[in-house]
């Protein structure tokens, strides 16, 4: 069944419009002067101004990896992030860390570790699903390159952008 | 077969009555009925210790009534009520008895099994993310349906040996064991090389090797695949490529005449790995770590990935079309009985067939398969190492394959023979042709997967598919028929052998309607006499007895053995 809109009554005055335009255009000369006037300030003067210090605690940019405080690596390649990354910009792959090594003990490594940016949706499921808390999305936001290779991140530009992340990893924990 | 009807026992699980075969265990008898009951220790083809205490059910009898009381009153259906035991018992070890109650969903089931799972996990280490069994590991599955969640363990874990090298193909990490001792019993019961065993007590047991031994036979890997967790792994897998990620295709293997069933693990066209799949007509639930391991070379640089045909001395690749009419060119001139075909017994059933109408089309005088043999091992592997001799014998309707080649080498030496097509076929290294034999040819066609020495004299070369990459049917030694499946796609311009010579037919001026290798199939049935009313559906995962050929596979005999000592359910 049609549902009949009750019309409000409009009085002769606001059937002209002219009032209403008249107070639209109060308010749209109150910011032009203001703002040419220098008083306001609207638009950031981007790329001359940054971003960076006014991005939220919670802002997803590049995915990274970190290292600890011994500058171990974090990442067991277990590869749960490549499965889970939802459109498979991750690739993996694992190695065994010779018997001689210090940090024997972990077994396995990341031997090649890419992320590839072009295909990165920021979506945060990667540091979401890492149980070595290994992979964290960073502040990084302007991700740029000239070619499809230069935008793949590996191993070396994710530590870079990753640095160091303090606090206990379960693989470290002798009594686990 | 004239078997006496078994005696059936009515058995009550979880509310249900149900009628099972005298002498049934109680863990099989909940599994025929889809019950599951959580195991670590048992395997239906091991002798059942008991000792992992996963599988502990509630179990019942009728009442025994006190000297003078009435005997229990049988319900209408003759079921006596049953009386409830206070103490748990094992399903894995204990046959079923009339009139038993089993219960596996009850209050007192699911406390034993969070006990088990929370004593199993005191010690056991909490490194999924490393371990290779991550995805298909029994303590991971049960944990998270009986356990706890949480642990209540606040000590040290007891620290144990990790990454011991057991043999060469076999890694150990004693904390990951749980001791369920499978492997233990594999080698003493299966592989006959009784060479692990524990060692000290309680907490502290270690599972090892018998000093100066190594877990080195040839079956060893299988106990990789029944270490319900990744105490054992396989050197060739280890840290190659999580369990989740691939894709399983069932399979049989090409190394040998039994045709061991086997599932091959790969993703996005590469093989990781390889394991037995269970057929207990064929290889029960094992296969030898040699062919297992054999198929590396699938991957190697030497696959031709395109035609090549001679320019003069020098190899230079073409496209199929072009080595297709170079073949034809060269075929026009020449009288069938100047013609020798080569195929191979590592051909399906179907490549075998339209490599017959090849031979029939160019009235090819010389036919022959090379014969590969070996030595059987008295458990899997058997003296033929071609996969489907049998279907040579049937299909290509060859009596004695290889008595020709001797002929065939004369035959080039004299000029009588001017051209060899070698489908599938090392002439060189397999056949015992030698190179000054072969350059003696007018014209020399090989088709194979990798190359070698007989490619490199060859007119042309056609790469063909290695057997993880084509579909088929093959006959093991016991006259069963199985099927191949293709796993992986092949590299480059590769095409599976059937295609091959199908293109080889229509270059030649033969026509035929088949596009798929079920349509071969399909004439196969129609034409084969063997293969009467069959599809390619009713052979099924575990194959169908074909061909009564009267041939034994002996580590199954040993089982039959002793599944009628009652030593193992089978």
């Amino acid at each position: 069944m049609a549902i009949v809109v009750k019309r409000p009554k409009l009085k002769l005055w606001e059937q002209l419009y002219l009032p209403a335009i008249a107070k639209g255009m109060r308010v749209t000369l109150g910011h032009f002067f203001k703002i040419v006037s220098g008083k306001k300030k609207v638009t950031m003067q981007y790329p001359e101004e940054k971003w960076d210090e006014h991005l939220p605690e919670h802002y997803r940019g590049a995915p990274a990896l970190v290292t600890d405080e011994q500058d171990r690596e974090r990442c067991v390649a277990c590869q749960l992030c490549e499965f889970i990354c939802p459109p498979r910009a991750i690739t993996i792959k694992p190695e065994e860390i010779p018997s001689d090594d210090q940090w024997a003990k972990v077994e396995k490594r990341p031997k090649a570790f890419d992320i590839d940016m072009i295909r990165c949706i920021y979506c945060g499921l990667c540091e979401e699903v890492c149980p070595e808390q290994a992979i964290f999305l960073r502040k990084d936001y302007a991700i740029t390159g000239t070619s499809r290779e230069e935008m793949v991140h590996d191993k070396e530009k994710l530590y870079e952008i990753g640095g160091v992340r303090v606090g206990l990893v379960n693989k470290w924990n002798e009594l686990k | 077969m004239s078997e006496e009807k078994p005696d059936l026992i009515d058995v009550q699980i979880n509310g249900e009555w149900h009628s099972f075969p005298k002498g049934t265990r109680m863990i099989e008898a909940c599994r025929q009925v889809g019950v599951e009951v959580p195991h670590y220790c048992y395997h239906p083809k091991l002798t059942s210790p008991g000792n992992c205490r996963m599988c502990l059910v509630e179990m019942g009898m009728p009442p025994r009534p006190r000297p003078g009381d009435d005997p229990p009153e049988p319900d209408e259906d003759g079921h006596l009520p049953i009386s409830w035991i206070p103490r748990p018992a094992i399903a894995c070890a204990n046959t079923i008895a009339p009139n038993m109650g089993i219960r596996t969903e009850s209050e007192m089931t699911e406390e034993c099994r969070k006990g088990v799972m929370e004593l199993l996990l005191a010690n056991h280490p909490l490194d999924c993310p490393i371990c290779d069994q991550a995805g298909e590991c029994s303590l991971q599955e049960f944990s998270v349906e009986h356990g706890n969640g949480e642990s209540r363990f606040r000590e040290q874990k007891v620290k144990k040996p990790k990454n011991v090298d057991v043999g060469p193909r076999i890694r150990l990490d004693d904390e990951r064991c749980i001791m369920c001792s499978r492997c233990i019993r594999f080698t003493d019961e299966i592989a006959d090389d009784p060479v692990l065993g524990f060692t000290d007590r309680g907490s502290h047991t270690v599972l090892t090797v018998y000093p100066g031994k190594e877990l080195a036979n040839n079956y060893s890997l299988n106990t990789v695949d029944i270490c319900p967790v990744g105490a054992l792994t396989s050197n060739d897998f280890r840290f190659q490529m999580r369990v989740w990620f691939m894709k399983e295709v069932k399979t049989i293997d090409t190394n040998c005449a039994t045709g061991a069933n086997i599932t091959v693990y790969s993703r996005e066209d590469k093989i990781y790995r390889i394991t037995p799949r269970q057929n207990n007509d064929v290889n029960s639930d094992w296969m030898p770590d040699s062919h297992r391991l054999n198929f590396h070379w699938i991957e190697s640089e030497a696959r031709l990935t395109e035609p090549l045909v001679k320019d003069g001395d020098q190899h230079r690749s073409a496209s199929w079309q072009e080595a297709l009419a170079t073949t034809a060119d060269k075929l026009a001139g020449l009288e069938g009985s100047e013609i020798a075909v080569i195929a191979s017994a590592r051909m399906t059933n179907e490549e075998l067939l339209i490599t017959n109408r090849f031979v029939k089309h160019l009235e090819a005088g010389h036919v022959d398969t090379v014969p590969r043999t070996g030595e059987a091992d008295g458990y899997l592997i058997s003296a033929d190492r071609n996969p489907n001799t049998l279907g040579v014998k049937t299909v290509l309707g060859l009596d004695d394959p290889g008595s020709q080649l001797s002929a065939i080498q004369e035959g080039i030496e004299q000029g009588r023979i001017k051209a060899v097509i070698s489908l599938q076929e090392n002439l060189i290294e397999d056949a015992g042709f030698s190179a000054d034999t072969l350059k003696k040819l007018d014209f020399l066609l090989v088709s194979y997967p990798l190359a070698n020495p007989t490619a490199d004299l060859a007119d042309v070369v056609l790469p063909g598919a290695a057997w993880a990459e084509k579909s088929g049917t093959m006959l093991n030694i016991t006259g069963r028929l199985q099927r191949l499946n293709k796993a992986v796609d092949g590299p480059g311009l590769t095409l599976e052998p059937w295609e091959i010579v199908r293109d080889l037919i229509q270059a030649t001026g033969g026509g035929n309607g088949i596009y798929s290798v079920n349509d071969l199939f399909q004439q196969l049935a129609a034409e084969v006499s063997e293969f009467e009313g069959l599809t390619w559906g009713r052979i099924g995962d575990l194959g169908i007895p074909l061909i009564e050929t009267g041939e034994t596979i002996p580590l199954l005999e040993r089982e039959k053995e002793r599944i009628a000592k009652g030593l193992i359910v089978g």
